[in-house]
Parts: structure tokens; C-alpha cells; sequence
């Protein structure tokens, strides 16, 4: 029972080695200093407050909630085909199709970025915000794929069978009986996918052009130390709403597997 | 496509159709975009226009140059170092939670593991810049602690602190393949191996290690191939010595430029991370068939 212990007390300082960053984050954002260190100077709200004054900062969230969300809906989508072709047929070239559809999950985002760009400069499409979505849907549909793998690997094909011999179409069977037990799935992954859409800062820097997102906004005003106490304030916010979105995800995630009988092995992946 | 599924049986049709989408916008988006990297790694900047005769010196340059050859050895190291911590860091993390965590309260676990890997990388990596810097919160704790009496210079920008950032951001990444594998070892197998005998350190090594080996193998890719090519860490953390390939190909993108030999900078690495991929998998062949 003493290694058990022993494990215990290792995982747990593991874990405050992940959350030291993020445990700093609203230190910082409340501490009524300019200077990002020790020890700190009081509390306060100004840099919340400045936030609002930021030239810049409103179009920049405006841009990365209009690409999140676009991305969360398209790659859910792309996931579902890729999701349920995976899991129900067999076809050939599965192995390789699969595997490049996945292939962005492994490959350095950089790749990705300047694949992109040097095509899209040479077909003349201007960057803009719709860029950086074609890029982010590649990027986040192997997560969407392997959420919604698992609600449809739970799925039991018995089910969809009988909606077939109660004369229901594939179309309506799959409207009717299927896509209410991946539902939870479905949602999992529009929040994953909304989330990693809003924090990638690679393909938005290389394919924004002109268009600024949130990362990118952030990444610009480290070099102004003035700005980095407001930085921190909206560092705070965005993991807040992160931390919020996924708990919400990991909620039906867990609930999509219980009601298409499956049993938790737990985590996204 | 359409050639290859005349006459196939209707649901490899169907399938076809199923994955088409996705297919479709992988190949439009990923592969086709991915050779044209390949073609351009073989023209040439022409200032104005890019020269499109086949030539290798795009190639001549990234592997002859110092500075080049230089950042890629680094990048290759920093990546060596990085998952080689990371997974033995993760290792006992992974293994805790799957054979010491009641099941109803694995996934919480994991949860919790993976919420940082999902939140503002941006800011975290800043934020080890904080924790590492001279006046940084280490220091600053070491210093009143009074186990120094000195800032320590060694912490930040520097391959150190790309390591330390690295290995931090890529930890989930490691410990999810792991934990499945050891999940998947059956519990009656490691009784088996103390019935027969063995010590619970042998059993670990013997049954335990070799059964948990494609989670390993999993981890070691997962971390290694993408570390390689990040920008952000080397930018915030790294200063002038600890620049990576990515920074080296953003810099030949955005700034010089010569797609050429940026586009030649990235195929190489890509193709430095394939090989060494390819090589370590072969050598842990024997470890990945597994019981069917």
C-alpha cells in the first residue's frame, strides 16, 4: 500500500506542474502592478477594465468567434461522415484515407500553415478570415473524428436494423434513431472544436493576411511589456471560458456514451 | 475513385460515399497542398517571380549551410530531449491512474490531465517565461528560500527552457496512449506472473513494460514528431540560442520571402522526423503485433 502512496503523491505534484502556469494566470491579472513578478503590488481591477479601451482587441474577438464557430460546425460535420464510415463500413483504402484525414493530428501545425499558404498564393485566393477557417477545419476534424468515434463505436446496430424494418428510410433511420444517440457526441465535439479553433495561433498567423484572431492579437502585444498585464486579464476570461466549455463537453461526452450503452474508458481521446 | 468501386459490394460503396466528404477536403487541403511544398522545395526565389527549373539547391543550402544545419540539430535535439522526459515523466502518471484510480474515477483524472492541454497555449508558454526568468517566480522562490543567493541564469532563453515549456505542453499527449494501453492489460495476466513466481518488479518488467509498449510507442511519436516543428515555445522562450526549424521557416516565409528554401527547410525536417520514426517503430516491431 506504500507505493500506492508513493504514486498518489507523484501524480498529484504532476498535476500541479500542469496547472502552475494556469494557477499564475489570475495572480497576475489581478495584481495591481506593471511588471509581471514577485511580489505583488495589490489587488485590482484596472486591467480588466482596460481591457475594453484596447483598439483592436474588439475585432479580434469578434474575427475568432466568427472562425470558431464556422470551424466547430464544419469539422463536426466532416467528422460525422468520417465518424460514421469508420466505425459502420468497410471500404476499400480505409486504412490510408483515414489515416490522412488524421495525418494533422501528429503533423507540426507550421506543416500545415505553409502547405496552405504557398497554395492558396498560387491559386490567388486573398488571405483572409475564411482562410484560416479552411485551415482550421483541417486541423480540428481528427479531434471531432475521434470524439465521435466513440459515441458511434457504442452505437448498437440492432437499433438502426429495426427502424429498417419498421420501413423507416436510411435517411429518416439515421435522423430518427441514430443521430439523437450521438447527439451528446455531436455536441462534445462542436465545444473541443470551438475551443481549439479559438486558442491555434500558427495557421492564423500565416493565413490571416491582414485579419487579426485573439492569439494572434496576444502573440503581438507580448512584445509591449506595457500590455501584459491586460494580456493576463484576458488570459484569465479566455481560461475561464475554456475550463467552462469543456467541463460542459466532458458533461455530454460521458452522458452520450451512458445512453448508447457503452461504458467509460475515459478522456476526449 | 469512382473507377475503383464499379462492381464492389454496396456497402464498400457506401462507405466511399460516407468518408467522401472528409476525404475529399483532406486531399484538396492536406495532400495536394503538401506535394505542391514538395515541388516548390525544388524551384527557385526569383525575387519577383518563382524560377520553376528542378534543382537542388534549395536542399544544398539547408544541409551545407551552418546556421541552418545548426537550428536543425537543435531542433532534433530539443525534440529528443522533450520525449524522452515527457514520456518518462508520464509513464508512473499513466500507470497510477489506470491500476490505482477506482474506474468511476478515471476519466476525472484524465479530464483534469488534459484541461491544460487544451487552454491558451499562448499564455501558458508566457507564463513559463515568468516563472523562468531572472526575476522570475523560481528565482525569486529559490532566493528567499536561501537555497541560492543568486538569480539563477541558466532557466530562460536557452534550450532549457524550451525543453521545460515543451515537455510541459505535450504531457497529455504522452500519458492518454499510455494510459489505454495499460488499461487494456489484462489484470489476470500480472497475477499470473507473481503466481508463477515472479517478484512485482519483475512482473512490471516482464509482463506489465512489454504488453504496455505500443502506448509507449504511441506516446514517444505523438510527442516527438510534432515538437519539432513548434514556433511559439523557441519564439517566447527560447532567445537567439534556442531558435527552432519552425522559426527558421517562418523567417524564410514571412519575412525573407524565398518559399523555396523555406519550403526545402520543412520537407527536411519532415523528412529527418519520418526516418527517424520510421527507424524507431521498426525497432519495437516485435513489441507491436500483440496478441490479435
Amino acid at each position: 500500500m506504500k507505493g500506492v502512496a508513493i504514486f498518489r503523491a507523484y501524480a498529484l505534484a504532476y498535476l500541479l506542474f500542469l496547472y502552475a502556469p494556469i494557477v499564475l494566470l489570475p495572480i497576475f491579472a489581478f495584481n495591481n502592478g506593471t511588471v509581471i513578478a514577485f511580489p505583488l503590488q495589490g489587488f485590482t481591477l484596472r486591467w480588466f477594465a482596460q481591457m475594453w479601451t484596447e483598439p483592436g482587441l474588439g475585432q479580434a474577438v469578434r474575427n475568432s468567434l466568427i472562425i470558431a464557430v464556422s470551424t466547430a460546425v464544419l469539422a463536426t460535420m466532416l467528422g460525422v461522415f468520417a465518424a460514421r464510415a469508420s466505425t459502420r463500413y468497410a471500404f476499400p483504402a480505409k486504412g490510408p484515407l483515414m489515416g490522412l484525414i488524421m495525418l494533422p493530428l501528429v503533423l507540426p501545425e507550421i506543416i500545415v500553415a505553409v502547405s496552405l499558404l504557398v497554395v492558396l498564393l498560387g491559386i490567388g485566393v486573398p488571405l483572409s478570415i475564411l482562410t484560416i477557417i479552411l485551415g482550421h477545419v483541417l486541423m480540428t476534424t481528427p479531434f471531432a473524428i475521434a470524439i465521435l468515434s466513440s459515441s458511434f463505436q457504442s452505437l448498437d446496430r440492432s437499433l438502426e436494423e429495426a427502424a429498417y424494418d419498421l420501413g423507416e428510410t436510411r435517411l429518416s433511420a439515421f435522423r430518427l434513431v441514430i443521430l439523437p444517440l450521438v447527439m451528446p457526441g455531436i455536441i462534445s465535439s462542436l465545444l473541443i472544436s470551438f475551443t481549439l479553433s479559438l486558442d491555434e495561433f500558427i495557421i492564423a498567423f500565416f493565413l490571416g493576411g491582414t485579419q487579426v484572431t485573439l492569439p494572434v492579437y496576444i502573440f503581438a502585444q507580448f512584445r509591449f511589456p506595457a500590455s501584459v498585464p491586460v494580456i493576463m486579464a484576458l488570459g484569465t476570461i479566455l481560461v475561464a471560458l475554456s475550463v467552462l466549455l469543456l467541463t460542459i463537453a466532458e458533461y455530454f461526452r460521458r452522458r452520450g456514451i451512458t445512453r448508447s450503452g457503452g461504458t467509460d474508458t475515459g478522456g476526449f481521446l | 475513385m469512382a473507377r475503383r468501386v464499379r462492381g464492389a459490394n454496396p456497402e464498400a460503396l457506401g462507405g466511399l460515399l460516407m468518408i467522401a466528404p472528409p476525404a475529399v477536403y483532406a486531399l484538396l487541403l492536406l495532400a495536394a497542398p503538401l506535394l505542391l511544398l514538395l515541388v516548390y522545395s525544388f524551384w527557385t526565389d526569383g525575387y519577383l517571380e518563382i524560377i520553376r527549373d528542378f534543382t537542388f539547391a534549395n536542399y544544398h543550402e539547408t544541409w551545407t549551410n551552418p546556421l541552418y544545419r545548426g537550428v536543425m540539430m537543435r531542433s532534433l535535439m530539443v525534440s529528443l530531449l522533450v520525449t524522452v522526459s515527457t514520456v518518462l515523466l508520464a509513464f508512473p502518471v499513466a500507470y497510477f491512474v489506470s491500476f490505482h484510480v477506482a474506474p468511476n474515477r478515471k476519466s476525472t483524472w484524465l479530464f483534469l490531465i488534459t484541461i491544460p492541454f487544451w487552454t491558451s497555449y499562448l499564455i501558458r508558454v508566457f507564463l513559463w517565461k515568468v516563472i523562468l526568468g531572472y526575476n522570475g517566480v523560481l528565482n525569486a522562490g529559490l532566493l528567499k528560500t536561501g537555497i541560492i543567493s543568486e538569480p539563477l541564469t541558466f532557466l530562460l532563453y536557452n534550450t532549457n527552457s524550451v525543453v521545460i515549456t515543451l515537455a510541459h505542453a505535450y504531457a497529455p499527449f504522452a500519458i492518454l496512449p499510455i494510459f489505454v494501453a495499460l488499461e487494456r492489460i489484462d489484470r489476470s495476466l500480472l497475477e499470473a506472473g507473481q503466481d508463477l513466481g515472479e517478484s512485482k518488479l519483475m512482473t512490471f518488467f516482464r509482463v506489465t513494460l512489454p504488453l504496455a509498449m505500443p502506448g509507449l510507442v504511441g506516446a514517444v511519436l505523438i510527442v516527438f514528431i510534432p515538437t519539432i516543428g513548434d514556433y511559439v515555445t523557441p519564439q517566447l522562450v527560447g532567445g537567439p540560442e534556442g531558435r527552432m526549424v519552425a522559426n527558421l521557416i517562418q523567417l524564410q516565409y514571412l519575412r525573407l520571402d524565398n518559399y523555396p528554401l523555406g519550403s526545402a527547410i520543412a520537407i527536411s525536417a519532415m523528412g529527418i522526423v519520418a526516418l527517424l520514426s520510421a527507424v524507431f517503430l521498426f525497432m519495437t516491431r516485435k513489441y507491436l503485433r500483440g496478441p490479435k
